[in-house]
């Protein structure tokens, strides 16, 4: 099973009864605000759930794999995320009840 | 940014809902994200990325105080990918802020 924006969307609508064009407006602008932020270099902290970051990476030397070709790579900025540890410790939770 | 920055903005950003609806809304939909990887499930959101669990196998731990072995079981962290969309807005999120 996978969680998708169309599933976020329906179950705002059955469980917070927001009308579909609402809910899928709101889903939409929730990661896209994230989006922006994280692209105008600001840090995301959600609470009970994670914070994202933004790392700057220094350009290195790499290497075509199929052709041992050497290539830089560049300089550039990542996302990174670390789960708070709530969410972390509901995950290892469900990670104990598959192994009974 | 935190959680109540990005319901602050989302409430300005349109004018159907009230405050108290998006704040109810932004706390539904972390809260699914978080359901959805306790349960074991990914995420998939186009252009933002993907949550999936990683297995970290079982290990043999020390208590840093008394220098005691400790059997840690195997247990399930969250992990997050980020999109094409998203990696290049935020690459370019640098390189606009080198040239300013």
């Amino acid at each position: 099973m996978t969680l998708t924006k169309a599933d976020i969307t329906e179950r705002l609508f059955e469980e917070l009864g927001l009308n579909k064009r609402e809910a899928k407006e709101i889903v939409e602008m929730f990661f896209e605000e994230i989006r922006a932020a994280l692209a105008d270099g600001d840090q995301i902290k959600l609470s009970g759930f994670g914070n994202f970051n933004l790392r700057d990476k220094k350009s290195r030397p790499g290497r075509n794999p199929k052709t041992g070709e050497e290539i830089p790579i560049s300089a550039r900025r990542v996302v990174t995320f670390h789960p708070g540890q709530k969410l972390k410790s509901r995950v290892e939770l469900y990670a104990g009840n598959k192994e009974q | 940014m935190t959680k109540s920055d990005l319901i602050e903005i989302l409430a300005q950003r349109q004018n159907q809902l009230s405050s108290k609806d998006v704040e109810f809304a932004v706390k539904n939909v972390i809260e699914q994200m978080s359901q959805a990887l306790a349960n074991g499930e990914r995420i998939e959101i186009r252009g933002f990325g993907s949550f999936s669990l990683h297995y970290r196998p079982p290990r043999v731990g020390r208590n840093p105080k008394t220098g005691e072995s400790v059997e840690l079981t195997g247990k399930h962290v969250p992990h997050f990918k980020a999109g094409k969309e998203l990696r290049e807005r935020v690459n370019n999120g640098l390189h606009i802020s080198i040239d300013e």
